[in-house]
């Protein structure tokens, strides 16, 4: 019998969770596994790689300059497959590729997607695929390696244009806090908790994650009194820079414990 | 029947498209569903055809080059991109947009801008129509061409730095995209080249389809025939190409020539000749021939033309040179320098560097005594005074 997807068995957990990013090579290029493994160990319920691309149109400075100094480390496509190749021995939660869709067209979609089913990786985020492109021409490659595909929902994005997301969806809906690109905010205002709100009303099928813009305990709690958890990546990524691996574990309770 | 035009889905042959974040589907999808009724009333090609013949100066002349032509052998009429208002094509572009971003109800413009002559072109019509502009030039460029800079501040513009990637072009127009994920009700983004997402190739190509639409009636004053033999053109993304080419595509009898910036030769690692280096990929929301890693990661091109340097070319483009409709050649540094030099000797007129390139065909390919040949000259050569100087010893 097929496995059930970690994503699925991870959203019908009984608790708001917490997914990190953070950028593969980044800060050396051999830091990758040991980061996963620790944020594991820390208590992070799911991870976002990034995969690091040249030109990260919606990504904020931070996660830029870490892209930046990943490729230079010598990080690619090829080089984060053989470090995950052995990933599963050690690490159970979640794991999500998260990549611009150039090196993977360049890789190719169907080679890419059966390599990330063989190291178990559970799914993509591919911002700028966009749901229709995907929905025509890719999504049964995704299917056929058993990757669920996540979509991006802002506050622009129209209530007839997210019901079409969610039929598409087959895990969670990556709800952008706000209209912006990443990084990392220290409280939320009026308009967001709006959208919060309507999104939830909107009683969609597929849970929804938050994401831009959470730092620390207060936005995500914030974040998660609607959703079904949160997302964080900049604040991480800054922190990673000034701390090391050493300081995951008090990052993450930080973020988790009231 | 075949049309090397573009489809009902953004598409020219393979290339086009939006491949865009989420965040931007809303903008992108609102001048999609509008961008063509807009054009298409009468109130607005009224007000955009008055502002090209007042404030632009056109029709530009389409000028039969006798001394250029005695040189090479060959009918040259040159089409006078270069004597706009700002200097260039770009403004045909700009003024359209800005047009369109008003009946849009935008308030505030954002625009890309490399060697600074789109910048110039956006930060002019922001002034023209009293509407706040923001214009993105990577911090290098803003080193390298002072003088532009200079202009678009005193035209109202703020200028900002690009401080991102490798801090030129493609970063420049990055951080615009950020802008606009940023700013998404209020702003419009004037990209100066017929690349992005759809529909802003076909967009921006339409507003630069004047340039061929005026070549067809003045040659047809001129030889008694709307067809040249041949319409000859440089690309960098390619929007005065596309301008020069568009009413031509469908015409099987008109060959159409793409002169590419090789930079220091193709293979010489400092090259802008993505028909030869590209390979299909996705930059700045379309999918289109672009230099890139085997990974994928987009590199940085380099020509001695600010305007040529960018690592990919608009989806028409990459369709022209896949099917075959389109020849392409690629001129190195040395080869554009050395025709600017001669077409200020021949004829009087000193020429952008990017146009430089298109008249270096001469070099590459041999025509017939009768073949009407007719050239873009897309922009005028003051901008590049400091790099003549430098290159000539002047």
């Amino acid at each position: 019998m097929k496995q059930m997807n970690r994503i699925h068995k991870k959203l019908q957990e009984d608790k708001k969770l917490l997914s990190i990013y953070f950028t593969a090579g980044y800060p050396n290029l051999d830091d990758t596994v040991p980061i996963i493994e620790k944020l594991q160990d820390s208590g992070a319920d799911m991870l976002e790689i990034g995969l690091p691309f040249s030109d990260p149109l919606a990504d904020g400075p931070t996660i830029q300059a870490s892209s930046t100094q990943a490729l230079k480390n010598g990080m690619t496509s090829v080089k984060l497959f053989e470090q995950l190749k052995n990933i599963r021995q050690t690490v159970s939660i979640p794991l999500i590729i998260m990549g611009y869709f150039n090196p993977i067209m360049q890789y190719g979609v169907e080679a890419f997607c059966k390599k990330c089913a063989e190291i178990g990786i559970d799914g993509l985020i591919v911002p700028d695929l966009p749901v229709d492109v995907y929905h025509e021409e890719y999504q049964q490659i995704f299917e056929k390696h058993g990757l669920i595909n996540i979509f991006l929902i802002t506050p622009q994005t129209s209530n007839e244009r997210i019901r079409f997301i969610d039929s598409v969806s087959n895990g969670f809906i990556y709800m952008v806090s706000s209209a912006s690109v990443t990084g990392a905010k220290n409280t939320f205002g009026n308009a967001q908790t709006e959208y919060f709100k309507r999104i939830d009303g909107m009683q969609l099928k597929a849970p929804q994650i938050v994401g831009f813009g959470i730092s620390n305990n207060h936005t995500f709690n914030a974040a998660t009194h609607y959703a079904k958890g949160a997302i964080i990546g900049s604040a991480f990524i800054k922190m990673i820079t000034e701390k090391g691996i050493e300081g995951i574990p008090a990052f993450v309770s930080s973020i988790k414990n009231t | 029947m075949n049309t090397y035009n573009v489809n009902k889905k953004g598409y020219y042959g393979d290339f086009g498209g939006a491949y865009i974040p989420e965040m931007l589907y809303p903008n992108v999808e609102e001048l999609r569903q509008q961008y063509l009724a807009i054009m298409g009333e009468d109130s607005f090609k009224e007000e955009f055809n008055q502002l090209l013949k007042d404030y632009v100066g056109r029709p530009s002349p389409l000028y039969f080059a006798k001394r250029l032509s005695q040189k090479h052998g060959a009918k040259i009429y040159l089409k006078r991109e270069d004597l706009n208002h700002t200097g260039a094509h770009k403004i045909n572009n700009t003024i359209g947009q800005i047009l369109l971003a008003k009946r849009l109800g935008k308030k505030r413009i954002i625009a890309e801008t490399g060697a600074g002559q789109h910048g110039v072109a956006t930060a002019t019509v922001c002034a023209l129509m009293g509407i706040d502009c923001v214009v993105y030039m990577g911090e290098i460029d803003i080193k390298r061409q002072a003088p532009n800079v200079a202009r678009m501040k005193m035209l109202g513009a703020e200028v900002r730095p690009a401080l991102s990637g490798s801090k030129t072009l493609k970063d420049a127009t990055n951080e615009a995209i950020r802008d606009w994920i940023n700013n998404p009700v209020d702003t419009h983004y004037i990209i100066g080249s017929a690349i992005g997402p759809h529909p802003y190739p076909d967009m921006v190509t339409r507003f630069q389809s004047i340039i061929s639409e005026e070549i067809k009636w003045q040659l047809k004053e001129k030889e008694g025939r709307e067809n040249p033999d041949y319409v000859i053109a440089c690309i960098g993304g390619g929007s005065n190409a596309a301008g020069t080419y568009y009413h031509f595509l469908d015409e099987a009898t008109v060959g159409i020539i793409a002169v590419e910036a090789a930079g220091k030769g193709i293979h010489s690692g400092e090259s802008a000749a993505t028909s030869q280096l590209g390979k299909e990929g996705i930059i700045h929301g379309c999918k289109t021939l672009l230099m890139q890693t085997n990974d994928g990661q987009i590199t940085e091109p380099y020509s001695i033309s600010a305007g040529l340097d960018y690592p990919g070319v608009g989806p028409m483009h990459s369709h022209l040179y896949q099917s075959g409709r389109g020849e392409f050649f690629s001129v190195t540094d040395n080869d554009a320098m050395k025709a600017g030099l001669e077409l200020c000797k021949t004829e009087g007129i000193i020429p952008a560097i990017e146009s430089s390139h298109a008249l270096a065909i001469f070099n590459h390919k041999k025509f017939k005594e009768d073949d009407v040949v007719v050239i873009s000259l897309s922009g005028r050569g003051d901008k590049d005074l400091n790099t003549y100087i430098d290159y000539f010893d002047l």
